[in-house]
């Protein structure tokens, strides 16, 4: 069949209003943070005490308004962006290489590794990482490397449990046993022939879960117990706007804007990629 | 049968003792709490501080400590609030029945929301309505519920005025806070029964009754919809910690007098006794909601236990 014609036909009829807005609401909010520097200088910390709370699209200088003191509101966006982009990427990386490198150990190797990997894995999922991270983050102290660790701690789990999975759908077919028999070595086969099959669900579950940590990360911070308050954030100018909620909506409207757009974007891309890879969906 | 159980319960209880572990550990980590306890300024002898140590056991080894709080936890004894020395225990009776009475109507609620919801976007499927439910639900998926709450409010509360905006004061108080779980339950409940109804609708039964002459709405509702419940169940009982991790913030946002409340006092005033009992509280309701679930569904569906 020509697979390569039915593909990039469903590639055009299934939603691919999806991918673009994915792309779009991703792209401009990486984009936008990224360059928050180069597009805004130091303003995110410049306070002007004559222009608090200014309303949005009045000032040219102050589009979405300013803070309650007289900080510019979207170069505080661009700017607080930025720790949510570094706690997701950093977050969703070490739990990837810890849990894809024990997943692919317990599912090529079997054995001790396995079931030990197993028994781990019952009982972390079965772990409230809200309610831990509460505990241990109110008693250690907040921060950004204990918010980072935490999330690698509770998350590799996922990881290994579906690269054990894959690498276990994937050790006896023929193409692995073919190599074994011509003889590649162990470290060979798992990083060149099975590594590359699969890499797809990997970078699914890491899109999804970038998302879901830049939102764990605003809720911690929102309640005080994330980033440090000096530092702009998104959580952490949510939490300051809330006691400005009444006179001055806008101090809290826009940074959570500012999250819901970022992880609406990685949640449509990483959708539309489950779909995309996803080979029983074909029709 | 008995032997899955038998499985279910062991995992339970080994989940159980790792997690009290960790608290109690993480308890143990913030050091030593008597010099705060008297940093009232008055003069405090060492004799002092080791009689305040001895009465709340800080003065024992660290495994001895984890035993007296286990066997505690068994009697029901909580220990006393480093603050006035009300019991852990009161002080929990008086905080869990309003989370539990949050948690409830939010699940419910968002069953109302994302069943019909979800069956019609089944039976639609690929329709425009279809993908407006898809969207919707990712974007329910994307809202950080603390932001929900504070939008709920400026627009229920402050610009139509309609509802309180905190607080246990009246039944109306419920609404905001309960509404914004919901919501934020309902986004991902609704692709849960959408996708189990897809399943659903292309078995043989469906084609029968259809076949019988029964009405959409009966077929729907009265057959398909049994066979979508297992999974949105199994799928709540796996997502109630996150429930229970998203009612403590909504819960701070509206002050609602509930556990997540008790834990935030608890963090703030440093009063470790109480957040303890407090996270082991929540982690045994959870655990125990797992347990029963998972036993349920064992029960319902032989195949799960034989696995």
């Amino acid at each position: 069949m020509a697979s390569s014609q039915t593909k990039s036909r469903s590639f055009f009829r299934h939603t691919p209003l999806e991918l673009i807005l994915g792309i779009l609401l991703t792209a401009g909010m990486v984009l936008l943070v990224v360059f928050s520097d180069v597009i805004f200088g130091t303003k995110a910390d410049m306070m002007d005490l004559r222009a608090r709370l200014l309303p949005p699209f009045v000032s040219l200088n102050h589009i979405f308004g300013t803070d309650p003191l007289g900080r510019d509101v979207l170069a505080r966006i661009a700017a607080g962006g930025k720790i949510s982009l570094i706690v997701g990427l950093l977050s969703v990386t070490g739990a990837t290489i810890v849990g894809t490198i024990a997943g692919l150990i317990a599912g090529y190797f079997r054995g001790v590794a396995d079931m030990i990997l197993m028994r781990i894995a019952d009982v972390q999922l079965a772990m409230p990482f809200m309610l831990m991270a509460l505990t241990f983050i109110a008693i250690v102290g907040p921060g950004l490397p204990i918010l980072i660790s935490l999330m690698i701690i509770a998350q590799w789990v996922q990881y290994a449990r579906l690269v054990r999975g894959l690498v276990l759908s994937l050790r006896d077919r023929e193409f692995i046993q073919s190599a074994r028999a011509i003889g590649v070595g162990r470290t060979r086969i798992i990083l060149v022939h099975i590594l590359p099959n699969i890499i797809g669900p990997i970078i699914v579950l890491m899109t999804l879960n970038v998302a879901n940590n830049i939102l764990l990360e605003s809720s911690l911070t929102f309640v005080g117990l994330g980033v440090d308050a000096s530092i702009p954030s998104w959580g952490g100018m949510l939490a300051d706007g809330r006691t400005y909620v009444q006179s001055a909506w806008w101090v809290s409207v826009f940074p959570g804007f500012a999250i819901m757009f970022t992880v609406l974007g990685l949640n449509l891309l990483g959708d539309w990629l489950r779909d995309y890879l996803d080979p029983t969906r074909e029709k | 049968m008995p032997a899955y159980i038998t499985k279910r319960l062991l995992q339970a209880l080994f989940v159980v003792i790792v997690v009290t572990l960790l608290v109690s550990y993480a308890i143990r980590l913030s050091g030593d709490p008597t010099a705060m306890l008297v940093s009232g300024g008055a003069a405090v002898t060492e004799q002092d501080l080791q009689n305040i140590r001895a009465g709340l056991g800080l003065d024992q080894p660290f495994h001895m400590q984890y035993l007296n709080f286990i066997s505690g936890v068994v009697k029901g004894d909580f220990g006393k609030s480093f603050f006035g020395g009300t019991p852990v225990w009161s002080l929990i009776a008086q905080a869990l029945p309003a989370t539990l009475l949050l948690s409830f109507l939010s699940l419910i609620l968002s069953f109302v929301i994302s069943i019909p919801l979800g069956i019609h976007a089944a039976v639609k499927s690929g329709s425009w309505a279809d993908q407006i439910v898809r969207i919707l639900s990712l974007v329910g998926l994307s809202f950080p519920n603390f932001w929900l709450a504070i939008m709920l409010v400026l627009i229920f509360s402050i610009k139509l005025e309609w509802l309180p905006s905190s607080g246990f004061l009246a039944y109306s108080g419920l609404v905001l806070p309960c509404l914004t779980l919901a919501l934020i339950l309902s986004a991902v409940n609704v692709r849960i029964v959408r996708s189990a109804m897809l399943e659903t609708l292309s078995a043989q039964f469906i084609l029968v009754s259809r076949a019988k002459g029964l009405k959409d709405r009966v077929v729907l509702y009265k057959h398909a919809l049994r066979n979508c419940l297992i999974p949105l169940l199994t799928f709540v009982g796996l997502q109630f910690g996150d429930l229970l991790g998203g009612v403590v913030i909504v819960e701070r946002v509206f002050n609602w007098p509930g556990m997540g409340s008790l834990a935030f006092d608890a963090i703030s005033s440093r009063d470790y006794p109480v957040l303890q009992g407090t996270i082991t509280v929540l982690a045994l309701l959870i655990v125990l909601t797992n347990l029963v679930i998972d036993i349920a569904y064992g029960i319902i569906d032989p195949r799960i236990g034989r696995k």
